[in-house]
């Protein structure tokens, strides 16, 4: 059975649902971010929230903790890393993944759902999804405006986009998620683990943990 | 000795901050102002001014989307 890792930070507030989110499809705990030790995990999960209080820049801080320098280790041998929104900040600035996240357009906080397409459905958190298909799941930031110098270099990378007309936050060609190169990595700013259970509107967000459950069995 | 770094959007990259005070001031009478950009400053204390630079560019700044300069 796939063992999730959680990062919990100080500010982090999303670790419970992604633990839950994991303990759907396979088994899963909470990681300290003073610790170095991913006490064997199959696959990484950084939460979302505000960690280290989002002083100086979003995600700035956190990348320097312990916990993400065993992260980078663990990335850097292919192991599958899964960043939702903070934890996507953090790891753009850990430079685990291209690109940076800056002040949504409007300045405003936004909660909303939200439809994201697959682009790429070859990464070890897609593989349960085809290209194409459309997700319904929740995004909730004030800073989620993707932005990259040259897009278009992106490629593969692209992960998943905002379905036409539904780009919360002026990302830059509508990009909603990416990963590295080799793909083990990926970030997006909307949150599936809000979304694995009909009762709360969509359940589609389980597609993501159900696709790391079944990269990590088949390694 | 002590240093400020004054840190501000990349050109080129949106600012909406910017933006946002750029429309306030007709509102208020102050006409003629433009290119308004909003940044932030950070003031410190060095003993080794030739580490101000990396420090800039490896925690300050995300050199992706902002420059600085120091003064």
């Amino acid at each position: 059975m796939t063992r999730f890792g959680v990062i919990r930070f100080p500010g982090s507030c999303d670790e419970v649902d992604a633990l839950l989110a994991a303990r759907r499809f396979g088994d899963g705990e909470l990681l300290w971010h003073r610790d170095r030790d991913l006490k064997g995990v199959d696959a990484v999960v950084v939460p979302g929230g505000f960690s280290y209080g989002d002083y100086l820049r979003v995600g700035a801080i956190a990348r320097f903790s312990p916990v993400m320098e065993a992260v980078a280790e663990f990335a850097a041998d292919g192991g599958p890393v899964l960043g939702i929104c903070n934890g996507f900040q953090v790891l753009c600035e850990a430079h685990l993944l291209p690109g940076a996240l800056l002040p949504n357009t409007s300045l405003r906080f936004i909660a909303r759902q939200v439809d994201i397409k697959v682009a790429n459905a070859g990464t070890p958190f897609t593989r349960a999804c085809q290209a194409g298909d459309e997700l319904s799941i929740p995004v909730k930031h004030t800073t989620g405006r993707y932005y990259h110098p040259d897009p278009e270099s992106l490629g593969h990378q692209v992960v998943f986009r905002y379905a036409a007309g539904q780009n919360p936050n002026g990302s830059i060609a509508d990009i909603a998620g990416v990963s590295n190169e080799a793909g083990n990595v990926v970030g997006l700013m909307p949150h599936p683990e809000h979304a694995v259970d009909p009762l709360t509107g969509s359940a589609d967000g389980g597609k993501l943990f159900e696709s790391m459950a079944l990269a990590s069995s088949s390694v | 000795m002590r240093k400020r770094v004054l840190i501000r959007p990349k050109e080129g990259i949106l600012d909406p901050q910017g933006q946002t005070v750029e429309r306030a001031l007709p509102a208020l009478g102050f006409e003629g102002v433009s290119h308004v950009h909003v940044g932030r400053m950070v003031e410190l204390d060095i003993e080794d001014e030739s580490q101000l630079a990396e420090i800039c560019e490896r925690l300050l700044t995300n050199p992706l989307i902002e420059d600085y300069e120091i003064e």
